[in-house]
């Protein structure tokens, strides 16, 4: 499992998170997109973050501290702090 | 069965287990509204627990278990006032709330948290006075509160080093972070990591083997290894209080009071 999520590039993680936000949020899949503000597209506030952080946290089995996600809005800049978590 | 339904909180005693639930909207903020319920709950629970083996804590809010004190309505309320009496209403506030963690603390039954969601500041706090935590993995347990120029106020930092280490201590204070249900059992902290939505219904099954027990053998075994501290607990007091005469409180608190958002002080 290590050694595959070491594997992962941005992209897979991209779409991992993707994946991830549009099933949980209810949120068809084909409307989201890496640039997208994740805050705006989802309608989500500090709580519901803090929810998405939880679940990216068990999906990809890495710890994230939330002060990390500091300025970051967007998909793909979230995708980037998780994969230097991997 | 004895019950309860207060505007905050519920309570139910029968087939030896207490369960209180807080549910006030948005998620359980503890304030004006509720201590005094809380309040109310301790002193019945002098005469329950004679009939009961456990107590379990849970929240009805989807949100979370408790997002902690309701800091909207201490900023509110001590905008008002002279320096001195903010400061005497809100040693006032605390001393109360102290008696009612130190009651629940130091209950000679089993109690147990069940947590869903978030368990911030005050809600953390009141997690910690349990002696068992069950946590769903929505769960996420922080200490927010420097990031409001404070400490915690409700017991938490010597409750907190009195269950784990002090490096972790240190962590969850200095940083503010919050930490998910898994890194939480990691540390030592959850008993207990359950799906989503199960936290409730374990704590009652845990429940339910609690009173295979004796009841005094439980009770002194409790006492025996969950020593209260208070002298302790009297000093956090004391550094709260003096920490919130400061400019940068204000600051904080009325940057959290303007925001419409949840956790407005997150990441």
């Amino acid at each position: 499992m290590a050694k595959y999520e070491q594997m992962k590039t941005l992209q897979d993680t991209t779409n991992e998170v993707l994946d991830l936000a549009a099933t949980h949020f209810k949120v068809p899949r084909e409307q989201l997109t890496p640039d997208d503000d994740f805050f705006k597209r989802l309608g989500i506030n500090s709580l519901q973050a803090l929810d998405l952080l939880t679940r990216i946290e068990q999906h990809f089995h890495i710890e994230l501290p939330d002060y990390e996600l500091q300025g970051v809005s967007d998909f793909r800049t979230l995708a980037e702090r998780i994969q230097s978590r991997l | 069965m004895k019950q309860f339904q207060g505007k905050t909180l519920s309570w139910k005693c029968g087939e030896g287990c207490i369960e209180l639930v807080l549910d006030r909207a948005p998620c359980n903020e503890i304030g004006s509204a509720t201590l005094p319920e809380m309040e109310q709950f301790v002193e019945t629970l002098t005469t329950m627990q004679g009939e009961a083996h456990a107590l379990i804590i849970s929240s009805a809010r989807k949100e979370g278990f408790c997002a902690g004190a309701d800091l909207r309505e201490l900023y509110r309320e001590s905008q008002p006032l002279a320096a001195t009496e903010r400061l005497t209403r809100l040693r006032e506030f605390l001393a109360r709330i102290h008696r009612v963690m130190n009651a629940i603390d130091s209950a000679p039954l089993t109690t147990i948290a069940a947590i869903q969601g978030i368990a911030f500041g005050g809600g953390f706090e009141l997690a910690l006075v349990c002696d068992l935590i069950i946590a769903d993995k929505t769960a996420r347990f922080c200490f927010p509160e420097l990031r409001l120029g404070l400490i915690p106020g409700f017991g938490g930092i010597p409750r907190l080093k009195r269950d784990i280490g002090n490096a972790v201590v240190r962590d969850l204070l200095l940083t503010g972070r919050s930490i998910n249900a898994t890194k939480a059992q990691s540390v030592g902290l959850v008993s207990q990591v359950v799906a989503e939505g199960d936290a409730l219904r374990i704590a009652r099954s845990t429940a339910a083997q609690l009173k295979k027990f004796d009841r005094e053998t439980a009770a002194a075994a409790k006492n025996f290894i969950k020593p209260i501290p208070y002298d302790e607990l009297r000093r956090e007091i004391e550094i709260f209080c003096d920490l919130f005469t400061r400019p940068a409180v204000e600051a904080g608190l009325r940057k959290f009071s303007e925001s419409a958002d949840a956790l407005p002080y997150l990441p």
